[in-house]
C-alpha cells in the first residue's frame, strides 16, 4: 500500500524541514519527502493537502486510558480513538490502572491489546514503585524488558526521598526516564484547588505553588544528584518552570511537559464550583499560565501533554471537595496549541516541535518524525477549521471536559499510523 | 420594593436594597416574637426542609423555630456531614427531596458550594444555612440587624473581625454585606487564619489585634475551632487567648459604647474572655433573638413576599 500526501505544508522540526512537499509512504514507512513528487502513473493513494499541514504523527506523552481496571472511565479502544481523531498517533500511559502497571505481564497486556486495536501506538509507562504505595521500587528491568520508556507513580509523588535517588540510580542503566509526579503532599493537605484569591471567595482549601516547586526542585536536585534521567510532569507553577530552565542551564538529564489545560485556563474556571476544572495539579494564576507560555516559548517545556484522566459523570457530579481530579483532553489539545499559534506566543514549527519530536525525546520514544525510513506516522491538520467541542460528542467514554461548547480553531483531518489511515475527518 | 432572589445562597448575590428588605422585614417579624401566641398564618401549607450535614443547634433551631412562627410545616433532617462514606450521593439526596415537593430547603454542608449544587437540581427555593468555609448570609443578616438595633445604622461604622478569617463562613459573609450597607471592616487573626487576597474584598487586614479595634464601633469575635484548624495553625488555645482574645484590656481600645458580638457557641476563655463574656457590652444573646426574626424574614421572603399573604 502506498500513500502520496500532496501539496502540503510539511513540518517536521526533528529535521528542520518546514515547506511545501509531498510525502510519499510505501509499505508503512516514510518513503520520502520532497518537491512534486510524481503523481501521474501513482498507483497507490492520493491525499490532497493542499491548505494543510502535513507533521508528523502527535505524541501525547501523558494519558490515562483507565484500562486494565477502570473500564468505566475509558478503555484502551475508546482512549486510542479520541487519540487519533485529536491528532494522537502515539500515546504514553500512565500506570495507574487496577492492577497498577507495575510489572511485566500488565505492560504486555497492555501492548498487546493496543496493537490488536490497531489505532494509536501505546506506550506504557510503568510504575516507579510496587503497586504505585512508595515503599519499594517495581521490578524495573522487566518493565523495561517489557517494553516501558520511562516509570511514574503519577496522580502521587514518592514522597520518601532516599526512595527516589535510588530509584533514579536503580533506573539510569536500563535507559529509563522518571516522570516526576511533583507534589508535597504534607504542603497540599486538604486543598481542593489553588491557594489564592478564588480559593479565598469559594472557601475552598487551597494548594499552595510551593507544594508543586518544593518538590520539583527535590527532584531536579536527585536527578543531578545521581545523574537519572528526570521527566516532570504537567509543570503548573511559574517556579516550576524558573526551576526545569535554571536546571537545565546547569546541564542536569531533566525534561518537562505542560498540558493545555495549564496553558490555556486559570482557576476563575472554578467559579461555580465547576467540578470539570479541578484537577491535579490545580488550575493556577494567570502569571503562572503566562509562565507556562514563556516556557514553551523559549524551549524550556519540551513537550505538550494532556494529562487525559476519564472520570465517569457521577464523580464529577458531585460537591467540589469530593469530585475526582482531572479532564480528558485527547480530543482538544490540538486546537488549544494552535491557539498559542494564533496569539503570537509560538511559531508553527514550534508548536509542532512540542507534539512531536519535543515529547518523543523526552521519553525516547522512537518517533516524532517524517525521516524516511521511519514508521509512517503521519497527521495531516487544517488549521483554519472551525469546529464546536461537544462534550457528549466525544470519543473517550468520559465527558469531563472544561471546554465544553468552545469553539475550537483547528482539527486533525488525516490520522496515519504506519501508514495506515486510522482516521479521517 | 419587591425582592427577586428565589434563593438565599449567599450575600455576596444581594444588593445593599435586598439586605435593606431583609432587615426592614426582620424588624416587623420581631413583634411577633415578644406576643403571647407567637405564630401568625403567612406560610400556611408550606413544607420547609432543614437538610443538615452538619451538626448545629443554634442555627437549626433557630430556622425551625422560623417557620413554626409563619405556620409552614417544618421537617428536619439531620445527614452525616461525611458523604465520602458510602452513602447516597447529594444528587440522589436532591432527587429524593424533590419528590417530597418541599417549598423551601434550608442546607448546611461541610463542602463550599453543596447548597449552590442542590439550587441547581431543585425547583425548590434554597436557603444557605452555612457551607464550608463559604458563606453563612442568615448569620451575617442577623450580626446586621443586631448592629442595626444599637447603633441605629450600618453606614460608616468600623467593624473589626477577630480570629480564624480562613476557615470562616462567617466572616466572609459579614464582609460582604458589611461593605454594601458602607461600614469599613477590618479583619485581625494569626498569620496562618488569613486567606491570601481577603483585602481585594474590601476588608483591611491586620495581624495585631489591638490595632484592629481600636476606635472600632463594633468588635466581633469569631469561635475558633479546634477541630478545623488542626495542629499546624497555632501553638494551643492558651497563646490564642493571649494574642487574639478579647479580654478587657484590649476592649477598652474600641469606642467607649463599641458592643461585642459572637456568632456562638464560644469558647469562654479563649475568644472572650469571662469578663468581656459577661460584661455589658456583649450583645450575643440579642443576635440569638434577631435570628429567628431574620430567619422568618428569609423564608418569607423566598416564598414570594406580600403575594403570599392573601
Amino acid at each position: 500500500m502506498t500513500i502520496l500526501i500532496k501539496g502540503g505544508r510539511v513540518i517536521d522540526p526533528a529535521q528542520g524541514v518546514d515547506g511545501q512537499f509531498d510525502v510519499l509512504i510505501d509499505n508503512g514507512v516514510i518513503s520520502q519527502v520532497g518537491k512534486n513528487i510524481a503523481s501521474a502513473n501513482f498507483s497507490g493513494q492520493v491525499i490532497d493537502a493542499a491548505g494543510k499541514l502535513v507533521v508528523p504523527g502527535l505524541i501525547d506523552i501523558h494519558v490515562h486510558l483507565r484500562d486494565p481496571g477502570y473500564e468505566y472511565k475509558e478503555d484502551i479502544q475508546t482512549g486510542t480513538q479520541a487519540a487519533v481523531i485529536g491528532g494522537f498517533t502515539s500515546v504514553a500511559c500512565m500506570p495507574n490502572t487496577n492492577p497498577v502497571n507495575d510489572n511485566k505481564a500488565i505492560t504486555l497486556y497492555i501492548r498487546h491489546k493496543a496493537k490488536e486495536i490497531g489505532l494509536a501506538n501505546v506506550f506504557p509507562i510503568g510504575a516507579i514503585t510496587k503497586g504505585l504505595k512508595g515503599e519499594s521500587m517495581a521490578e524495573m528491568g522487566e518493565l523495561q524488558e517489557a517494553g516501558c520508556l520511562a516509570l511514574s507513580d503519577d496522580g502521587k509523588p514518592v514522597n520518601n526521598s532516599e526512595l527516589m535517588r535510588r530509584a533514579l540510580e536503580y533506573s539510569r542503566p536500563f535507559g529509563l526516564t522518571l516522570i516526576s509526579h511533583a507534589e508535597d503532599l504534607s504542603l497540599v493537605g486538604e486543598g481542593v484547588m489553588n491557594e489564592g484569591f478564588v480559593a479565598t471567595e469559594l472557601g475552598l482549601k487551597g494548594i499552595p505553588w510551593v507544594a508543586e516547586d518544593a518538590a520539583t526542585a527535590r527532584d531536579i536536585m536527585l536527578a543531578e544528584f545521581t545523574g537519572g534521567k528526570l521527566h516532570v510532569a504537567h509543570v503548573s507553577t511559574k517556579g516550576s518552570v524558573e526551576l526545569v530552565r535554571q536546571a537545565k542551564k546547569r546541564g542536569v538529564r531533566v525534561t518537562c511537559e505542560a498540558t493545555p489545560h495549564h496553558f490555556t485556563l486559570t482557576d476563575e474556571a472554578v467559579r461555580g464550583y465547576e467540578t470539570n476544572a479541578k484537577m491535579n495539579p490545580p488550575l493556577r494564576s494567570s502569571e503562572d499560565v503566562a509562565a507556562i507560555r514563556a516556557g514553551l516559548a523559549d524551549g524550556t517545556i519540551d513537550a505538550i501533554a494532556t494529562d487525559h484522566a476519564p472520570h465517569h459523570f457521577d464523580e464529577k457530579n458531585v460537591e467540589f471537595n469530593i469530585a475526582l481530579n482531572g479532564i480528558v483532553g485527547l480530543e482538544s489539545a490540538l486546537p488549544l496549541t494552535l491557539d498559542l499559534v494564533n496569539e503570537g506566543i509560538l511559531t508553527l514549527p514550534q508548536a509542532i516541535r512540542l507534539l512531536t519530536c519535543g515529547p518523543a525525546q523526552a521519553l525516547g520514544i522512537p518517533r516524532g518524525t517524517l525521516a524516511a525510513g521511519v514508521a509512517a506516522d503521519v497527521t495531516i491538520i487544517d488549521p483554519e477549521l472551525s469546529w464546536t467541542l461537544e462534550a457528549e460528542k466525544l470519543a473517550s467514554k468520559s465527558k469531563n471536559t472544561p471546554f465544553d461548547g468552545w469553539i475550537m480553531k483547528g482539527a486533525a483531518t488525516h490520522t496515519l499510523v504506519a501508514g495506515k489511515i486510522v482516521y479521517q475527518r | 420594593m419587591s425582592f427577586r432572589h428565589k434563593h438565599i445562597l449567599g450575600i455576596e448575590q444581594l444588593s445593599k436594597e435586598d439586605i435593606q428588605l431583609i432587615l426592614d422585614t426582620a424588624d416587623n417579624f420581631k413583634e411577633i416574637n415578644s406576643r403571647d401566641i407567637k405564630k401568625v398564618p403567612t406560610l400556611r401549607g408550606k413544607t420547609i426542609i432543614n437538610l443538615f450535614y452538619e451538626a448545629s443547634t443554634r442555627t437549626r433551631t433557630s430556622f425551625e423555630i422560623a417557620g413554626k412562627r409563619l405556620s409552614a410545616d417544618t421537617v428536619n433532617i439531620t445527614a452525616s456531614s461525611s458523604s465520602v462514606v458510602k452513602g447516597e450521593t447529594l444528587e440522589d439526596t436532591a432527587k429524593n427531596l424533590q419528590a417530597m415537593a418541599p417549598d423551601i430547603i434550608v442546607m448546611r454542608h461541610a463542602a463550599s458550594g453543596a447548597p449552590h449544587y442542590l439550587a441547581k437540581r431543585l425547583h425548590c427555593s434554597v436557603i444557605n444555612a452555612g457551607d464550608g468555609a463559604h458563606e453563612h448570609p442568615s448569620q451575617a443578616l442577623l450580626d446586621l440587624l443586631t448592629i442595626r438595633q444599637h447603633k441605629g445604622r450600618i453606614e460608616g461604622l468600623t467593624v473589626a473581625i477577630v480570629g480564624d478569617i480562613t476557615h470562616s463562613r462567617v466572616a466572609r459573609s459579614n464582609l460582604y454585606a458589611l461593605s454594601r450597607m458602607g461600614a469599613k471592616v477590618r479583619l485581625a487573626g494569626p498569620g496562618t487564619m488569613i486567606p491570601p487576597g481577603i483585602e481585594r474584598l474590601g476588608a483591611e487586614v491586620f495581624t495585631d489585634m489591638r490595632a484592629a479595634i481600636e476606635g472600632a464601633d463594633v468588635v466581633m469575635m469569631l469561635r475558633i475551632q479546634q477541630e478545623r484548624q488542626g495542629k499546624t495553625m497555632m501553638p494551643n488555645t492558651r497563646e490564642y487567648a493571649r494574642y487574639f482574645g478579647l479580654n478587657p484590656t484590649n476592649l477598652a481600645l474600641a469606642k467607649e459604647d463599641a458592643i461585642v458580638l459572637h456568632p456562638g457557641p464560644m469558647n469562654r476563655g479563649v475568644e472572650l474572655s469571662s469578663v468581656v463574656a459577661d460584661g455589658p457590652q456583649n450583645v450575643i444573646l440579642e443576635q440569638v433573638e434577631n435570628g429567628v426574626a431574620v430567619r422568618m424574614a428569609l423564608l418569607y421572603l423566598v416564598s414570594g413576599g406580600e403575594q403570599n399573604q392573601g
